[in-house]
């Protein structure tokens, strides 16, 4: 596709470049950069990597204004997306599960995928949820010390949990999560990308035929049985969409426990509160909280206009990429006062971590019950829970589509 | 106030069971149903809450 800028060369020298760097020693707060433009230039212009100037929308309002608007589209086919990098294209270009469609299709796929997502059945979870956090907790207490939260706890919550509802074999993990992590890495090559992609769907397509031939209970094979074999998707379809599900809420859940308790450690007064209640409506609210504060989709909803869109004076023109900063949105003074403060007992409810309009995400029940275990549980069950290496020592994943850290080395 | 859902629009995110249990369920797949279209005054916050947090717009209050 060709590259094209709708401005003129001129106009670029005041386009600030996205993505912006973050203030150093404040891991958690977005780049001051975005918050100046949420003050001085809410719908601003900024210069992405392939050299167009998409939009970049910061403000709580519009953000939930346009992720509702059906004329901004998230179809990457559409000319003018403002792709994240040349690996992002080259993985949206062969991938093709909702997530990239608009509505009519869009719908018809994701209501495929809803049920196991319904709260009565995500609340059916809990259970098993609490199951497999205080088993990766015992091994914790009986295991050698340091030991590095993001391997031995953070990252095998949510794979665990996925693989018992998806039904893929969690001995696979190391094959999935290898690939996973190169489709969410900036750094990633277009090959790269592509190879990983590849070699997710080709392993999903073959446990969709086990799952054909001996099927089970789980959502797999739901797909297989109901909707391949009726002819309402191929086993490839079938197969990127089980790739959408496994990886999607790998990093994002893993992310938001390691980040989540570097946070609380930073905070004590807020840990105290989590790890001193019994009350479940309180650890909701922590949760919704550190959603809000953390916001670790911190690239970007990427979305680009099929009509011409005026708001608040200005006139976004078809064919104008538009990045929507979740994470600015959320540090939005005009809907949480005093935004940059962590607060687990504000109503926080009403924040875009997860997205907005038709393609908020779809695991965000499921991802609230596994971060309410995870907090409810972690930090009572072992009490003196601190970091083992110096703060300024975490490495801060920059570069990644998910904010976290690499590695979080804790004892207690 | 009467509470109209629109189901085509529903895309799941399951907020408003979670604001206004007693008025909110979902089926099946996920997609809202109504338990009462005309809750009472002292839901009527919870009710407003969940048509906030609703993706989708998928939820309407009409005055009547």
């Amino acid at each position: 596709m060709a590259e094209i800028s709708t401005v003129t060369p001129s106009e670029h020298l005041e386009h600030p470049d996205y993505p912006m760097p973050r203030a150093a020693g404040c891991p958690f707060d977005p780049p001051p950069a975005l918050l100046t433009l949420q003050e001085q230039k809410p719908l601003a212009r900024v210069r992405i990597w392939d050299g167009t100037s998409p939009w970049l929308v910061t403000r709580y309002d519009h953000m939930r204004a346009l992720l509702g608007d059906a004329r901004l589209s998230a179809d990457t086919t559409n000319p003018g997306y403002p792709y994240r990098n040349a690996a992002g294209r080259a993985g949206d270009q062969i991938r093709r599960t909702f997530l990239t469609m608009d509505d009519p299709e869009h719908a018809r796929l994701r209501r495929m995928v809803t049920a196991p997502f319904a709260i009565k059945n995500v609340e059916a979870l809990r259970w098993s949820v609490q199951t497999i956090v205080d088993g990766l907790i015992d091994r914790l207490l009986d295991g050698p010390r340091p030991v590095d939260l993001v391997e031995a706890f953070a990252t095998p919550v949510p794979s665990l949990v996925i693989c018992e509802l998806l039904g893929v074999p969690y001995d696979d993990h190391d094959f999935f999560q290898r690939n996973t992590r190169v489709i969410v890495r900036r750094t990633s090559t277009p090959e790269e990308v592509v190879a990983a992609q590849n070699a997710l769907v080709d392993y999903l397509d073959d446990l969709l035929g086990d799952k054909q031939a001996r099927p089970g209970e789980d959502l797999l094979s739901t797909l297989a049985g109901q909707r391949v074999d009726a002819g309402q998707m191929t086993r490839r379809e079938a197969a990127q969409m089980g790739v959408l599900l496994l990886s999607a809420g790998h990093e994002t859940t893993a992310n938001m426990i390691a980040l989540g308790t570097v946070a609380l450690l930073r905070h004590p007064d807020q840990l105290a509160l989590l790890r001193d209640t019994d009350d479940p409506k309180v650890v909701a609210a922590a949760v919704e909280e550190l959603l809000r504060y953390l916001t670790i989709a911190h690239s970007g909803r990427r979305r680009v206009a099929l009509e011409d869109i005026e708001i608040d004076g200005e006139v976004i023109r078809a064919g104008d990429g538009v990045i929507l900063a979740g994470e600015a949105a959320n540090r939005d003074p005009r809907v949480f006062p005093d935004p940059d403060r962590l607060d687990v007992t504000r109503d926080a409810r009403q924040h875009v971590a997860f997205g907005f309009g038709v393609h908020q995400c779809l695991g965000q029940p499921l991802a609230r019950v596994e971060l309410q275990v995870v907090y409810s549980t972690l930090y009572s069950r072992i009490r003196t829970l601190e970091l083992a290496v110096d703060e300024d020592q975490l490495d801060y994943k920059h570069d990644g589509l998910v904010y976290g850290v690499y590695e979080l080395p804790v004892t207690w | 106030m009467r509470v109209e859902v629109e189901q085509p629009k529903c895309v799941a995110s399951g907020q408003c069971v979670l604001a206004a249990p007693d008025v909110f369920d979902q089926d099946d797949e996920g997609i809202v149903e109504m338990l009462t279209d005309r809750p009472g005054a002292d839901r009527y916050e919870d009710v407003k809450e969940a048509a906030a947090l609703c993706p989708a717009a998928a939820i309407r209050l009409v005055s009547e």
